[in-house]
């Protein structure tokens, strides 16, 4: 484990990447990695773009990943996805939810919400996984569970055990919504393959 | 047991361990987590304070009367606290006084990106740095030891990245939590001139003995590697120094105020080339240049903005780094003011009006954006009145074709002096305030307005209408932001009046509330596309249809954009 590993989560205020972010630190923690996270809000929290960077291995000392440096990028909006892919390494992987929320510049008219997204990424990134979370987590029982179903996801791309995930969801899951999110992340596997 | 803790966490943990008894602030991003997370723990009594200055007295009087304590705030609060904290220096404590400084290099919320490293200089007081959050919790802890043994507040100065990253944390149980007895010692605390030049004379006398504990202190610590590089630096820039050059020798300063000229001469002798690694000003730099050692840092890195662990491995090795890809070009996503947010249709209003806009700091600060783009200025927070009166005096036509705009947190933070003034010196200024009942922006913290205190007690609320009359306004108009048609008659009126004047303009923010409205339909849309201009999220223009949509899971149904439209094309849901 001494590479470290950099993981980028991306959204909109919203959308739950804190969430997703503690799911990962709680998989990596349990394997015995040093974990850093880091956080940026205040303004960002209304409805403006957000960014979690979780960094794990031997020894973390910056808590920042750097343009060219993460290992996975995971994106829970497309237009977030396209923002922040020259954050990926060179055979990084890049995980899209294809959901779209349009920002507030595009539905004034001041600017334009690109058509190429999907395809510019898939041009770029050899690693690239595009999927409908939104409907997999609404078929799963609830719409808000679209963070869990991209953990799933990414569970299949890093090297951690299947059963530190499941207790890992177990620990940072409310009860009541731990079956319902044990299906979500179970259909973000299922997509991976 | 180590747990992820973020710098703020760790700073509460530490109150928590280290018999903090009293702390107080007023939130400000990246520092309001830290009581937010004191008042977790029910044995420490915490508050939230009308201004950092109150917070700031309020530490320094439970301090001389015997508890340890600490007051946080951002970095530009300290601008607001500086006239005790300068004088606190003077006196000096009976238990242990910390103040956290959060300053924000790189500005990711702040108005300006001032370096409050310098206050601690300019104050002479002692001040630490932790680099993670074990640190961060640790030096709550020799904080209030420094500030005990040497009768001296002490300065806690995080940055955005320590306040908000997680790193483990060990925890520990608590210390038992002390109060002394009070002792009566105006000679001391009463700082008459006379007394004061006594102080004067102690406070040099105390930087004297803080500057030979810094060259003994654990937290100042040299780690000697390979010579050929020596790097002094401190907080978060040690992170990226060891990553980027894990074989460097480093002095990896905790203690930064008063810095150690024993240790940095010492390792300056060690090693080939020194190099000072710290962001924002030269503080370190500087210093390290009056002992006579020549040093490289400033023509290096830059005096702005936050450092990297790129720019220092490229800065010091001289080699470019990994080429990275180039950014796609994606249209911004700015934040924005939440759907059925009160304040939205104050901003239409003031735009359609062609108002100028004295503005202040706060969630109403968002209305400075496209579409709404009714604000002219933003200084500081209470800014709004006290500024607004000087265009007045300048021009005084323009009373008739402006008003000032402030929220109900931040009218009391610092705008009652402002509006006292205006009555004082015969403004006849139109005054905004509007509450939505909680300190919105920094994640909705109570004030003195909303009914509830930091720890849950209930709370008298202050009256507004009742406080603008006792400072003399005789015009106070009260409204429902949603009401757009009275909102601009009253703005109209009350521009007009040739006294000074207040409108209030009352509703809770749109996430405090239980919203059971339900959201509303499109029908027989034109296309005009009027409702777009309240630059609310819910709303869009389907252009294969040329008919606005409501995003239903957004959409509030605050009936704002029903106001709008002319043509009756958005309903509730059930309406003909």
């Amino acid at each position: 484990m001494s590479k470290i590993i950099n993981v980028l989560l991306v959204g909109v205020g919203g959308q739950g990447t804190i969430l997703a972010s503690k799911i990962i630190t709680h998989v990596a923690l349990a394997q015995g990695y040093d974990v850093k996270m880091s956080e940026i809000h205040g303004m960002a929290q209304r409805g403006g773009s957000v960014v979690t960077q979780v960094r794990m291995g031997e020894g973390v000392y910056s808590p920042v990943i750097e343009p060219g440096e993460a290992d996975f990028v995971v994106a829970f909006e497309q237009l977030e996805a396209y923002r922040w892919a020259h954050f990926l390494k060179k055979d990084g992987t890049l995980i899209v939810n294809t959901q779209k929320i349009v920002p507030l510049t595009v539905l004034i008219g001041a600017a334009n919400y690109p058509e190429s997204i999907l395809v510019d990424l898939k041009d770029r990134v050899e690693r690239f996984i595009e999927l409908d979370g939104l409907k997999l987590a609404s078929e799963a029982g609830n719409v808000k569970a679209t963070n869990v179903v991209l953990m799933g996801v990414l569970s299949k791309y890093m090297e951690f055990p299947e059963e530190a995930w499941q207790n890992a969801l177990v620990a940072r899951i409310p009860a009541k919504l731990l079956e319902l999110n044990k299906k979500a992340f179970a259909s973000g596997v299922a997509a991976a393959k | 047991m180590k747990i992820l803790m973020t710098g703020n966490e760790a700073i509460a943990r530490g109150v928590y361990e280290y018999g903090v008894s009293v702390a107080a602030a007023y939130p400000g991003t990246p520092s309001t987590e830290i009581l937010e997370n004191i008042a977790k723990y029910p044995e420490v009594y915490c508050q939230w304070s009308p201004n950092e200055k109150v917070a700031m007295e309020v530490g320094i009087g439970a301090a001389i009367a015997g508890a340890r304590a600490i007051v946080t705030m951002k970095m530009v609060g300290v601008n607001v606290a500086a006239d005790p904290l300068f004088t606190v220096a003077y006196t000096g404590v009976r238990a242990g006084l910390v103040l956290v400084s959060a300053d924000d290099p790189g500005m990711h919320s702040s108005q300006n990106e001032q370096d409050n490293r310098l206050y601690a200089a300019f104050a002479k007081i002692p001040m630490l740095e932790p680099s993670n959050s074990q640190e961060a919790k640790d030096m709550v802890g020799l904080a209030m030891e420094i500030s005990e043994t040497f009768d001296t507040p002490v300065m806690l100065r995080i940055t955005t990245r320590i306040a908000h990253s997680l790193s483990l944390v060990e925890l520990n149980d608590p210390i038992e939590r002390l109060v002394k007895t009070y002792e009566r010692n105006s000679r001391k605390y009463v700082m008459l001139p006379g007394n004061g030049r006594l102080r004067r004379l102690v406070v040099e006398e105390r930087m004297q003995d803080l500057a030979d504990y810094s060259e003994t202190v654990a937290v100042n610590n040299t780690e000697l590697q390979d010579p050929s590089i020596g790097i002094i630096t401190s907080g978060i820039s040690y992170q990226y120094v060891k990553e980027a050059l894990p074989t460097a020798s480093v002095l990896k300063l905790g203690l930064t105020n008063p810095l150690p000229s024993g240790l940095i001469k010492e390792f300056a002798a060690k090693v080939d080339k020194l190099y000072v690694v710290e962001e924002l000003e030269p503080y370190m730099e500087k210093e390290v240049r009056l002992l006579g050692i020549n040093v490289i840092g400033k023509e290096l890195f830059p005096p702005h903005g936050e450092l990297s662990v790129r720019m220092v491995s490229e800065k010091i090795s001289g080699q470019p780094g990994i080429k990275v890809a180039s950014a796609f070009d994606a249209p911004i996503r700015p934040p924005v003011m939440c759907p059925g947010c009160p304040h939205r249709g104050i901003f239409y209003t003031l735009k359609q009006l062609k108002l100028v806009v004295s503005g202040d700091i706060g969630c109403y600060t968002l209305g400075a954006m496209a579409p709404l783009e009714a604000m002219d200025t933003t200084i500081c927070m209470g800014a709004s009145i006290s500024a607004g009166l000087g265009m007045i005096k300048a021009h005084p036509e323009m009373a008739e074709k402006m008003v000032a705009v402030i929220g109900d947190s931040t009218f009391l933070h610092s705008g009652i002096t402002g509006l006292m003034d205006v009555v004082y010196n015969g403004g006849n200024l139109t005054t905004m305030i509007l509450d939505n009942s909680i300190t919105a922006m920094t994640g909705h913290q109570h004030n003195p307005s909303t009914g509830k205190t930091l720890m849950g007690q209930p709370a008298p609320q202050v009256d507004f209408v009742a406080l603008c009359k006792a400072l003399g306004v005789k015009r106070i108009t009260e409204v429902d932001p949603f009401d757009l048609e009275t909102v601009k008659a009253v703005i109209k009126t009350e521009v007009a009046a040739s006294e000074p004047s207040v409108i209030i303009a009352r509703r809770p923010c749109a996430l405090i509330i239980k919203n059971t409205e339900k959201p509303l339909q499109v029908q027989e849309c034109t296309g005009c596309e009027m409702c777009l201009k309240l630059g609310c999220p819910a709303l869009s223009f389907d252009t294969e249809n040329k008919t606005v949509q409501v995003d239903q899971a957004l959409c509030t149904g605050c009936e704002l954009c029903m106001n709008v439209c002319k043509f009756n094309a958005l309903r509730k849901a059930g309406d003909a």
